[in-house]
């Protein structure tokens, strides 16, 4: 498969999260979503990588997988802890900053 | 069709798949173990491109790691569990239009330039050459990341910590 094929398919991916970011209300569902693009990101990355021959792509995914877990780990912290504070995890039920 | 095609082609299907039922699942939980299928159909694509490492890697992290955290603030987080609550507000046909429309954007792009369709000679060991570059070329970044780990992992206890 050529490299046309690889981009196109992580772009599907990409936007199928972007449709999950914008539109579940769970906290916890966005950052499903947010995951998704960033999976997406990567599948881009290391075709370039392969298709031009060079290691660069493929070392700057591993460190945006490893920046990907340290969001997820502080995200869901987070949602822990505003559940804990709002007895709540839907996103638009959170507006304590609407004046 | 070669054999590569073919697994380009069963992941492909199995990603893109597993991607929607991600998003459109009405089950939360659901939703979580179809992204370890897409997680792991990404870890696929990564042994078709020849990164072996970054194969295990995203399988070790991602869908051991990552499942696992999201699988417990679930569990922490939900309280009604069997009611049918709504998952998505009410921009769905706005949000379906704004990412079609980003793909067909992106798709268009990528039409019009010129690719190359087979890749250029491999290196040999390209494992062995990432961690080289890693401890040489790449040797601040990496420390960074460290330091960001240790950061986030602290974060993350202190904002989860019990409550005194």
């Amino acid at each position: 498969m050529g490299l046309q094929a690889y981009l196109i398919l992580a772009a599907t991916v990409f936007c199928i999260g972007l449709f999950g970011v914008v539109t579940r209300r769970n906290t916890i569902g966005i950052l499903l979503g947010i995951e998704l693009m960033l999976n997406a990101v990567n599948i881009n990355l290391v075709a370039f990588s392969h298709f031009n021959a060079t290691a660069t792509g493929m070392i700057f995914t591993l460190f945006t997988i490893c920046i990907t877990v340290s969001e997820a780990a502080i995200g869901l912290a987070l949602v822990i802890l505003l559940f804990r504070v709002r007895r709540t995890v839907m996103a638009d039920h959170l507006d304590i900053l609407k004046g | 069709m070669t054999l590569t095609d073919l697994a380009f082609w069963v992941l492909s299907v199995m990603l893109v798949g597993s991607a929607l039922a991600v998003v459109l699942s009405k089950n939360l939980f659901h939703a979580v173990l179809w992204l370890a299928l897409a997680l792991t159909g990404t870890a696929g694509i990564f042994l078709l491109l020849n990164a072996e490492f970054l194969a295990a890697v995203q399988l070790l992290l991602y869908a051991g790691g990552i499942i696992t955290i999201v699988v417990f603030a679930i569990v922490v987080t939900e309280r009604l569990v069997g009611e049918r609550l709504s998952q998505t507000n009410r921009g769905v046909v706005s949000g379906a239009l704004v990412a079609s429309a980003l793909l067909v954007v992106i798709v268009n792009t990528l039409m019009q330039r010129e690719l190359p369709s087979t890749p250029l000679p491999q290196l040999n060991d390209i494992t062995r050459l990432m961690g080289e570059q890693v401890l040489t070329t790449f040797v601040l970044p990496f420390e960074l990341l460290a330091l960001l780990m240790l950061v986030a992992m602290l974060g993350a206890i202190y904002f989860a910590r019990p409550e005194d």
